[in-house]
């Protein structure tokens, strides 16, 4: 067939006018796309902090305590709101050194629109900030689990407003800024994978949440007196805020609506149902019955164990994940704190700790580049031992322990501070009458008003 | 005119009630309370901590009846509160000394 090249050259100029057009219209349409999955994503991971651990933890705290522990995880939502507008963005996000990030973006300086290339190409950078300040927020958020029922307001604030800086800032620089020691994709040294916040969120505030209840020691009474959750009907709602909203938390890690996102769901939601029937199952053979607590914390377990690993694995892996979670996080809290007896309110060590340990192990067997082939300095490499690469374990393993390190000793010392200025720990009576009244002035319920 | 305390099960308010209201008394206060007699509680596990809860959820029916209706009021309580299980509860009669209407002042048994 003869091919008539005049007519195409004398059409070119349009031809290529059309193709930029068609292009810019494409790109648009993406980033539209990704845009309007990352607001929602951000929202859903609000909605975790508020109301889900406010319900969450609310409804395990006696009735005197259920507000002051409701406004641990508020206040979270408008003090690290702050807090990261002003500072916390730029600390993890802007280039810096492997530890700490730049002060390019404080007061969130060119912030904006414009897409931050390094991170999400395809969404404003304004939004990649607001979603990432969400995780933020419920970091310390969980923390509030070890110390509920016995903290003085002042000093929380005060200890939390520390912890973002000496611990949380510098471990999601680590892991997720440009150069940071443990980021995997954009030039650092020990490369690990943590897709959603295994180590930065989990492992940090789960370990940081034991130092809390070691050093507060055991509320009055306990164990000897009953300290039961005085609704659990609370709790659950809370529970099921939470498992909905970590799909914003895992899927929305993927940066974009892509199919990553999808995997990401999938293993998410796996991973929660598996743990919730191994926890129950394992409380039903020893205690003799499942439990809604035991459900509920359970499926926490699960989300916890799968968030590092959630944009790496395939989906029997995730519900492998899941499974050993809800068994292993029961025999934490049922028995190993019971045999070492602190005082662990309501589990943040037992449940996000070794939760967070188990699953960012576990992503280094199972991380997999069927799941994510992002590229590694531009080919696509083995990632967990399920690829061959069995040195993948030690990296996590390095990453665990680095977390571990910085937030024992961060919150070791955030907490001596705050004893010394403030004193961490409310004064017995008060602690008696409880913290919604000695605190805040009000109940949550006043049922003959 | 004598009281009547009656703790019974929580389940069995309605049909005491219903057979109060059948032999014609109407007047009553009633409480939610906490007890125990010889009823065994039960065991509670929250995350592997147990706890036994012995002081279990009672109703407790209050009334003032004159003397001749005494025997009448209490057997109907006592089956209609029954179920034959340990846990049942029990009832107690006192002396009254005086009952006062608060509104016209009318006093003894026309006062109650």
């Amino acid at each position: 067939m003869h091919f008539d090249y005049a007519m195409l050259l004398q059409a070119a100029p349009d031809l290529t006018a059309r193709l930029t057009a068609a292009e810019a219209a494409v790109k648009s349409a993406q980033s539209a796309g990704d845009n309007a999955w990352m607001l929602v994503s951000s929202a859903l991971v609000l909605m975790m902090t508020g109301p889900g651990l406010a319900l969450f933890y609310g409804g395990l705290v006696r009735r005197k305590n259920v507000l002051s522990t409701m406004m641990h995880s508020f206040f979270m939502m408008a003090l690290v709101t702050v807090i990261w507008a002003i500072a916390g963005y730029s600390l993890v996000f802007a280039e810096g050194n492997p530890f700490i990030g730049g002060l390019k973006y404080l007061f969130l300086d060119g912030v904006g629109k414009e897409a931050n290339t390094d991170y999400a190409a395809t969404i404003p950078q304004g939004t990649f900030m607001i979603y990432q300040m969400m995780f933020a927020i419920i970091t310390p958020g969980l923390i509030s689990g070890a110390f509920a029922e016995r903290i003085r307001f002042s000093a929380m604030a005060l200890f939390t407003t520390l912890w973002v800086f000496v611990v949380y800032f510098p471990m999601a620089h680590m892991v997720w800024g440009k150069g940071g020691l443990l980021n995997a994709y954009l030039g650092g040294s020990i490369r690990t994978f943590d897709f959603a916040g295994g180590t930065v969120v989990h492992i940090t505030s789960g370990v940081s949440a034991l130092v809390c209840a070691l050093y507060l020691g055991k509320r009055v009474g306990y164990p000897k007196e009953p300290h039961k959750p005085h609704s659990l009907v609370l709790s659950t709602i809370g529970a099921c805020l939470l498992w909905v909203g970590w799909f914003g938390f895992n899927a929305g890690s993927a940066l974009g609506a892509s199919g990553l996102a999808t995997t990401a769901f999938v293993a998410t939601h796996l991973a929660a149902a598996a743990a919730a029937l191994s926890w129950m199952a394992a409380e039903w053979m020893i205690s003799g019955k499942p439990s809604m607590l035991g459900g509920i914390s359970g499926c926490v377990a699960g989300l916890v164990a799968i968030t590092p690993a959630s944009g790496f694995v395939k989906p029997m892996p995730a519900l492998l994940i899941g499974a050993l979670a809800g068994m292993f996080c029961y025999w934490m809290v049922a028995k190993v704190k019971n045999m070492f007896g602190y005082d662990d309110t309501l589990d943040a060590f037992g449940v996000h700790g070794a939760g967070g340990t188990l699953g960012a192990i576990l992503t280094g067997v199972f991380a997999t580049n069927a799941i994510n082939d992002t590229q590694i300095d531009g080919k696509v490499v083995a990632l967990g031992l399920v690829d061959g690469n069995a040195g993948q374990i030690l990296n996590q393993a390095i990453g665990v322990g680095i977390a571990i390190v910085l937030a024992v000793v961060g919150t070791y010392l955030i907490l001596k501070v705050c004893d010394a200025l403030i004193g961490v720990r409310v004064e017995r009576d008060e602690e008696i009458q409880g913290l919604d009244v000695t605190q805040h002035g009000e109940e949550g319920y006043n049922l003959e008003a | 005119m004598k009281k009547i305390e009656a703790i019974i099960q929580p389940f069995k308010l309605e049909d005491v009630k219903e057979a109060l209201k059948n032999i014609g008394v109407d007047g009553m206060t009633i409480s939610e309370v906490r007890g125990h007699g010889r009823q065994k509680g039960h065991k509670e596990v929250y995350r592997g901590q147990e706890y036994n809860v012995d002081l279990l959820p009672k109703v407790k029916f209050e009334m003032i009846v004159t003397d001749n209706r005494l025997d009448e009021v209490l057997d109907t309580i006592a089956n209609a509160a029954r179920t034959g299980k340990i846990g049942d509860g029990k009832i107690f009669v006192f002396d009254v000394a005086e009952a006062i209407r608060i509104r016209n002042g009318d006093r003894g048994e026309s006062a109650i």
